[in-house]
């Protein structure tokens, strides 16, 4: 055994790799329940490659067929309804743990300096991640599959000059049709799913260059030999670390990080596996009641509602009464987003050290965007219209407020070290 | 800070108020208590089906040999009993009008009923089922109070008799007027209002199968799934406290 590790090592570097990234890796002591979302991500996105790749050996992707092959895995393929079911649930359970971990990422500023371009890859994974899902939901071509595609489609349209053009280019049709449905199909289960893992390798890349943040947003690498040795963690971390830095409060990726991580990957498993044996449709929320109807492009439903980890940008999108506008606005919240490695000039890290209108800032947040997740369910009635543009706006006054307070913030001073 | 807070919980409540409003009136639905373990009341929501529902409305995605398998029915009893079409038993149960045709006959094609409790749910079926009523102003003679001017005739007329909205007249302040106390049959039918009832209680279990054939399969496998998710959560646990005990 050791031989043939020593003639691996020898040709490429396996135990190196490992011992970098896992065994000698130094993550922080002091990591909490948020810090688990990362991980869980990484479950679901192979939990989903997995199941498509089955689900594909049994899928037609044509108008004709689609909806019946479905109903063909959910009935006569040997635990189709599993497959299918693990996929719908981990579509839905990625966008959960997602919005989690970036939460995290907020709270903790682990945006700020030295991990914008860690935080830039992240908000790309979350783009390409809403391409990918809203793709993955054409394929099953019922009337929510159908209409929401329409809808969301044609908000291209409002684009000056190019507009129409532009959305006959994405659709490949007049209308939403097979051309469509083939072409999604060909983005889903291989464009975006391969930009997706490149975008993943890079997100870690990213964070073991600079290293994990942590609840306190105190750096565990101190200055070389600023640390007496009895201070130090009794633990071997590798020389790539130790030879620039002096590594405190800090313990190896394996097993410390691994065994906790398995036990949330328990917790989390119960609710997904609830979800997946008993309540899949989850109450019409992760599958729609209408989308058991197959495609009917003659027959408009009542009620079009996108599904609901896209409802908060759909509330804004409808909360102006300009189309363009409404989708620039709508771009726009992801765009701030992306900025808010730079919107926030702040110099602390961890929200436990930020001043109080931090606080409640990011609090109002949170409320928005969940309020807002809300209202995009719901049919656009003048009552709800006017509250998704009063959430909208407080949306985007985080961002806005955040970039002047941030300058000056008073902040409470923060600890040369992790204490507990 | 307080006043802020205050605020928001005062916003929030507000906002879930109007939301309870913005509901607006809608036909109460019955309840159908639906039990996929009762094979005889699926066995004879398979019949009635079978039977009156088939000739229009497809399950173009549910297969006969399935059905007669989940539902305990022996698989020739079944082909005498309950195949109508000639088909072979590991067929799926369709029928032969063609979706011109039905256009031409009801101004719609008749909706495939494999998933229709997936879309509309086991109340409104039930529900729809008993909210049948005379109107001349249809064509077919009858309306439907939970689906308005549904194209569809009433097909089960045979088994409740004609239904009709009744009114009766009762003294409300100190006037005689005529209250709507709800649909009942003129007793011409072979079965009681009772009877009715339970048959369209089977009936709305059997779709209720038929949209999830699966159901007690993926409910049973869930148990076991959550024993052994406790078992081995346990056991993380148990292994990352061990782990974790020294560090401080």
């Amino acid at each position: 055994m050791g031989k043939l590790v020593d003639w691996i090592d020898e040709r490429i570097p396996m135990s190196k790799t490992m011992k970098i990234h896992v065994t000698e890796y130094p993550a922080p002591k002091n990591f909490n329940v948020w810090y688990v979302f990362g991980a869980l991500a990484m479950v679901v996105l192979v939990n989903q490659i997995l199941t498509g790749i089955w689900l594909t050996m049994n899928y037609v992707p044509t108008a004709e067929g689609a909806f019946r092959s479905v109903e063909f895995i959910m009935r006569d393929v040997e635990y189709g309804w599993l497959l299918r079911y693990m996929h719908s649930t981990g579509a839905s359970a990625f966008f959960v743990v997602v919005y989690l971990h970036m939460f995290r990422g907020m709270m903790y500023g682990s945006y700020q300096k030295p991990r914008e371009l860690l935080w830039v890859f992240g908000m790309l994974i979350f783009l390409v991640l809403m391409a990918e899902a809203f793709m993955g939901y054409l394929l099953p071509w019922g009337q929510m599959s159908y209409w929401g595609a329409q809808v969301i489609i044609s908000l291209f349209g409002a684009i000056p000059w190019i507009g129409d053009d532009l959305t006959l280019w994405i659709r490949g049709d007049y209308v939403i049709s097979g051309a469509t449905l083939n072409r999604f199909f060909a983005l889903h289960v291989i464009a975006l799913p391969l930009v997706l893992v490149i975008l993943v390798f890079l997100h870690i890349v990213a964070l073991h260059e600079v290293g994990s943040n942590n609840p306190e947003g105190i750096p565990i690498k101190k200055k070389k030999n600023s640390v007496p040795d009895e201070e130090k963690p009794n633990f071997k971390f590798h020389h790539r670390f130790t030879s620039k830095y002096d590594i405190v409060d800090a313990v190896p990726f394996f097993p410390y990080y691994v065994v906790k991580d398995t036990f949330w990957l328990g917790i989390f498993l119960f609710f997904f596996s609830y979800v997946i044996f008993f309540n899949p449709a989850m109450g019409g929320f992760f599958l729609e009641p209408p989308n058991f109807e197959a495609a009917n492009p003659l027959k408009t439903p009542e009620h079009i509602a996108p599904v609901w980890y896209f409802t908060p940008f759909y509330a804004i999108l409808r909360a102006v009464p300009d189309k363009l506008m409404g989708v620039l606005l709508m771009f726009g919240a992801i765009v701030f987003l992306f900025l808010l490695p730079w919107l926030d000039r702040g110099k602390v890290r961890s929200i436990r050290y930020r001043s109080t209108f931090h606080k409640v800032n990011l609090t109002v947040f949170v409320i928005s965007f969940i309020v807002l997740g809300y209202l995009g369910v719901k049919p656009a009635t003048d009552v709800y219209t006017f509250f998704a543009r009063v959430f909208t706006f407080l949306y985007f006054a985080f961002f806005i407020l955040l970039w002047f307070y941030s300058k000056n913030e008073k902040t409470k001073p923060v600890p040369e070290r992790i204490t507990k | 800070m307080k006043t802020l807070f205050r605020t928001c919980i005062l916003a929030a409540a507000s906002l879930w108020s109007v939301a309870t409003l913005a509901a607006g009136p809608t036909i109460p639905l019955d309840e159908a208590k639906v039990n996929l373990h009762d094979k005889a009341s699926l066995q004879r929501g398979a019949q009635l089906f079978m039977n009156y529902c088939l000739g229009c409305h497809q399950m173009q995605y549910q297969r006969y040999n399935r059905t007669f398998k989940d539902l305990e029915i022996p698989l020739e009893l079944g082909v005498e009993n309950l195949q109508f079409t000639g088909e072979k038993v590991g067929d799926l149960i369709t029928n032969n009008m063609s979706a011109d045709m039905a256009g031409n006959w009801f101004g719609t094609a008749a909706p495939d009923l494999t998933l229709v409790a997936r879309v509309r749910g086991a109340d409104w079926l039930y529900t729809y089922f008993r909210s049948f009523y005379a109107d001349d102003s249809r064509p077919f003679g009858v309306n439907n109070s939970v689906f308005p001017n549904v194209g569809m005739p009433h097909v089960l007329q045979e088994l409740q008799g004609v239904p009709r909205k009744t009114y009766e007249s009762r003294m409300i302040d100190g006037e005689m007027q005529d209250v709507y106390v709800g649909i009942k049959t003129d007793g011409s039918g072979t079965l009681s209002p009772d009877e009715y009832d339970q048959a369209m209680l089977d009936l709305t279990n059997f779709l209720v199968y038929t949209g999830e054939p699966m159901l007690l399969q993926q409910r049973r496998l869930g148990w076991y799934v959550f024993g052994f998710l406790f078992v081995f959560t346990v056991f993380a646990y148990l292994l990352k406290r061990e782990f974790f005990r020294d560090i401080k």
